[in-house]
């Protein structure tokens, strides 16, 4: 493997590992993601059509709300262990680092919607089967987003004192297409349409995504000098 | 002294823009005067576009060579391009008002300058937060690329969210062929904000000049 | 034990001419705002030399040490570091940095093995695991090579942190008070590991405020006070006592009885 592979897939092993033993983030997001479903449920009121109707913005409500806390993190085991520096000296091109952080990302996102997804079903009786391809199919492509935003702009915000409020702050406007373009799509596969009548909204995710990976690739070195 | 000619030029610049506004160009049939008020909107929304493409110049220049310059420019555009995206939106709003009997209305143009505005708000937030220059100016660098990079992908995403719900903006000019006095009335506002926002520039860099002197 | 390494971790590096300047820093100032944290200092290091930076705490020693390292940019002033500009081409210098400072570079959660796996694969290393445990034994650490970095006391990061110098290829060793929470037997150890260090052609920076440990390892002494380079001399320059004398008048304020 070259070295910037193996500097990224260290990058996601490294967290993977730690997460899997401190299980500091995955247990809390898990948790969140059911309470979720508690406040939307008694925002909307009792009536289930009303959940219904608003279901592809809740998946995504929830979706964006887990990755404000799970992507504000991103580097909190670097600050809390003090290897921010270690990362910053290490020789190389730094683009691998982020890629690395972001593989990690879209791991814990996805773990998170799969629970998410699958309390909406159980909770509100909800059948998803026939809509699963096309559901994880816009489910990967705005998560890349989200993450490939999120990712960056969580490693900028990671050394500044207000950065709990800082991060939603930037995010969140960042976020708009991504959230635009899901919710459509989703609501396209949610209601059994056949996908190709979302194609416009996949198109338009998909070279987001790619604006997001270049420019993120292309200017994570600059973020993480110290 | 350049500087002082350029604000001369843009206080005749608006004193004939507003004089167009309301002289020479006609009175639309079914919003009445109120309509006017397209010409502060549209230049104002240019203007900021305008501002925000220097935004991005000025952070991919700082990048690329770590001269304090390129971040003065950044800077010194980011701010008066959102106050220009400020005016867009109370313009927008206040046309909406008695033309659709709501303050606000989330339709296109309206939508994607109002996400425009938190965009660029947030930046110079994040500019408030770092002191270290040269960090500051990286960190804004990063979020000032993003944002130019949003600008067309917010416009696209927006458009086709309120094709879903309702047709297209009405807050703009009608499609071509646009009546002549309205485009040149247009075209002189335009030039004249555009002389506005570089007097402005131009002004706020030199304030970022002396403060940068007076900390060292 | 320590003066040779085991072979198995020593990378090849080509032997460095004796006089090759390691580091070479001309006027470098840092203010922040308008408070001035150093002020003109300028030093040089060759290969196989140790700079023992003294001084009180707050004189700007960390500030120094993270110039060097190319994590602070000065705000003025030239830095050269293996002969390369530090200031302009940072990426291209910090092959040869290593650096052990408050933060040991640990992540608690992950074993003393893993940690060294992911800081070799990291600066771009051969990670096999004979080697990571050879390093883990040249720093008596092979013991604890399978438990969580979290139940490591503090002498243990340190030498933990050593291993992961052993196995770079680090020409520039900058150490930020390395001797706090070591024992007599810990300093005695980092002592020879320096000298090792310096022997297989590398330089080294230790910045501490204390004295007598400083002075053990160096080959140099610098006194850094108000964030200003009050002296830099050999050691075999000035006695002991005279040194101890023009530390406690330099940093502490004259009128204090050494």
């Amino acid at each position: 493997m070259s070295h910037y592979v193996r500097r990224a897939w260290i990058v996601v092993w490294k967290d993977v590992l730690s997460e899997r033993r401190s299980k500091e983030s995955l247990n809390a997001l898990v948790f969140f993601s059911l309470l979720l479903l508690f406040v939307f449920q008694f925002a909307l009121g009792p009536e289930r059509a009303k959940v219904e109707t608003a279901l592809p913005g809740l998946l995504w409500l929830g979706f964006v709300l887990a990755g404000l806390l799970a992507f504000g993190r991103t580097f909190l085991v670097e600050r809390e262990n003090d290897c921010w520096e270690g990362l910053v000296l290490a020789p190389g091109d730094k683009s691998a680092i982020y890629l690395g952080k972001l593989a990690g990302n879209v791991l814990l996102m996805a773990v998170v919607e799969a629970v998410l997804v699958l309390l909406f079903a159980l909770f509100f009786n909800l059948d998803f089967t026939s809509a699963l391809p096309g559901l994880m199919l816009v489910l990967a492509l705005g998560t890349l987003g989200l993450a490939a935003v999120g990712t960056l702009f969580g490693a900028i915000t990671a050394q500044l004192r207000a950065r709990e409020l800082l991060f939603p702050v930037l995010l969140l406007p960042a976020a708009v297409p991504v959230l635009l373009a899901s919710v459509s799509a989703t609501q396209t596969v949610l209601l059994g349409e056949p996908l190709a009548d979302a194609a416009a909204w996949l198109k338009l995710l998909a070279a987001a995504d790619l604006v997001y990976l270049v420019i993120g690739v292309l200017t994570f070195e600059f973020v993480l000098e110290g | 002294m350049a500087v002082r000619v350029l604000g001369w030029l843009a206080v005749l610049g608006l004193a004939a823009g507003l004089v167009a506004a309301f002289g020479y160009a006609p009175r639309e049939v079914v919003q009445g005067n109120v309509q006017r008020i397209m010409y502060l909107h549209v230049p104002s929304v240019l203007t900021a576009y305008l501002a925000f493409g220097l935004v991005f110049v000025g952070s991919v220049g700082y990048l690329l060579t770590r001269r304090a310059g390129w971040d003065r420019l950044a800077l010194a555009a980011a701010e008066p391009g959102v106050i220009f995206t400020g005016i867009t939106i109370a313009s927008g709003s206040i046309w909406g008002k008695p033309t659709w009997g709501t303050w606000w209305t989330w339709d296109a143009r309206l939508t994607s300058t109002a996400v425009l505005f938190l965009v660029y708000l947030g930046y110079l937030l994040l500019r408030g937060m770092i002191d270290e220059p040269d960090r500051r100016a990286r960190a804004a660098a990063v979020v000032g690329i993003l944002g130019a990079a949003n600008i067309p992908i917010v416009h696209f995403s927006v458009k086709w969210w309120r094709a879903l719900h309702q047709p297209a903006t009405i807050l703009g000019p009608e499609p071509s062929p646009i009546a002549a006095p309205i485009a040149l009335t247009l075209f002189v506002n335009w030039l004249a904000f555009t002389l506005l926002f570089l007097y402005l520039l131009a002004k706020r860099t030199a304030i970022a000049q002396l403060e940068e002197h007076h900390a060292e | 034990m320590i003066a040779t390494g085991p072979d198995a971790v020593r990378e090849q590096t080509p032997p460095l001419p004796a006089s090759d300047l390691v580091v070479e820093a001309t006027h470098l100032r840092k203010r922040y705002g308008l408070t001035s944290a150093l002020e003109e200092v300028s030093l040089s290091l060759e290969a196989g030399c140790g700079l023992t930076l003294l001084g009180p705490n707050g004189t700007g020693k960390s500030t120094l040490l993270r110039i060097l390292a190319t994590l602070l940019r000065p705000t003025s002033g030239a830095l050269r570091i293996t002969g390369l500009d530090a200031l302009k081409e940072p990426a291209a210098v910090r092959g040869a940095i290593d650096m052990v400072g408050h933060g040991t570079w640990i992540y608690e959660d992950l074993t003393a093995i893993e940690n060294l796996r992911f800081w070799s694969v990291m600066g771009g290393h051969d990670a096999a695991r004979a080697r990571l445990r050879a390093a883990l034994e040249s720093v008596e650490l092979d013991t604890v090579a399978e438990c969580r970095a979290r139940i490591f006391s503090a002498g243990m990061k340190r030498r933990l942190a050593l291993a992961r110098v052993l196995l770079g290829r680090a020409r520039l060793l900058l150490l930020d008070e390395p001797f706090t929470g070591l024992d007599r037997a810990g300093r005695k150890w980092l002592g020879e590991f320096l000298m090792s260090f310096k022997a297989r052609g590398g330089a080294f920076v230790v910045a501490t405020h204390s004295f007598d440990a400083g002075l053990g390892v160096a080959d140099r002494i610098a006194i850094l006070a108000g964030g200003r380079l009050a002296l830099d001399r050999p050691t075999t320059e000035l006695g002991h006592d005279d040194l101890r004398r023009l530390y406690d008048d330099l940093a502490l304020g004259p009128g204090v009885a050494s």
